[in-house]
């Protein structure tokens, strides 16, 4: 994308209290700039999603922002062991995260097809035991 | 309804955002998974009560725009909650009701899901 801003951050995957910073940071980068605000809220639930999934399953990863007046991509990189069945996966309810994230608000299986329900466009790559690629688009 | 009222109709505790007690609260949602409050319709000016106590409580009502928390059971939030609360303008709640019945008080009082 060219003459996109671009924003990175790096997500640390063992501090679960700080997972969310990106999404917020980037929500009031929007807020600032004005953008629309249903199209703030999309796109901060859908890398707040995100955000909470590479801390709980991959250990953390780093985040990319384009911005254009048009439209927010952003891609959700991490190393970890990688989704072994996106179709279930991106099923309501399924989730294989363990009890104690759980315990925590999250884990209800919701994460992915929340992203894709907030994104306007929306693509998974995965290579088990190398990690997940999620690249997500929301237009202004 | 506006928060100061909510927080009279449960008798609840306030812990953050006094300066934001004459805000208008629209609807509410109860729940203690935060990905289902995500996946939740958006909705503005909103309520939501939880039994959870932790971080992402205030984060989830952030990317929500979510103006007051409400947690049940006579949870108090720590130090962080309080600062990051602060940090976003929105207000914290106490109340010693279950969420059951904190629900079915301002239901009655005509409060509502939004749906």
């Amino acid at each position: 994308m060219e003459d996109a801003l671009v924003f990175t951050y790096e997500v640390d995957g063992d501090d679960f209290t700080r997972a969310g910073e990106a999404s917020s940071d980037v929500k009031n980068k929007l807020k600032k700039m004005g953008v629309n605000p249903q199209a703030v809220r999309k796109v901060a639930i859908a890398m707040y999603e995100g955000e909470i999934n590479m801390v709980i399953h991959a250990n953390g990863g780093k985040i990319t922002v384009w911005l254009t007046p048009e439209c927010l991509k952003m891609e959700l990189r991490d190393r970890g062991p990688g989704i072994e069945n996106v179709e279930k996966a991106m099923e309501e309810g399924w989730s294989t995260a363990p009890d104690d994230i759980r315990s925590l608000g999250f884990g209800a299986g919701m994460g992915l097809p929340n992203m894709k329900k907030y994104s306007d466009k929306m693509e998974i790559e995965t290579v088990l035991g190398t990690g997940t690629t999620i690249t997500m688009e929301v237009n202004l | 309804m506006t928060v100061r009222e909510i927080k009279e109709l449960v008798d609840a505790d306030l812990f953050q955002g006094e300066e934001y007690l004459d805000r208008d609260v629209l609807t509410a949602c109860s729940s203690d998974m935060m990905s289902d409050v995500l996946a939740g319709k958006i909705k503005i000016q909103s309520l939501l009560l939880t039994g959870l106590c932790n971080p992402q409580v205030v984060r989830t009502a952030e990317m929500m725009d979510i103006i007051c928390i409400l947690l049940v059971r006579g949870k108090s939030p720590d130090e962080s909650m309080i600062e990051m609360a602060e940090n976003r303008g929105i207000v914290i709640l106490s109340t010693k009701y279950s969420m059951f019945t904190a629900s079915g008080i301002l239901y009655g009082a005509g409060l509502n899901g939004g749906e």
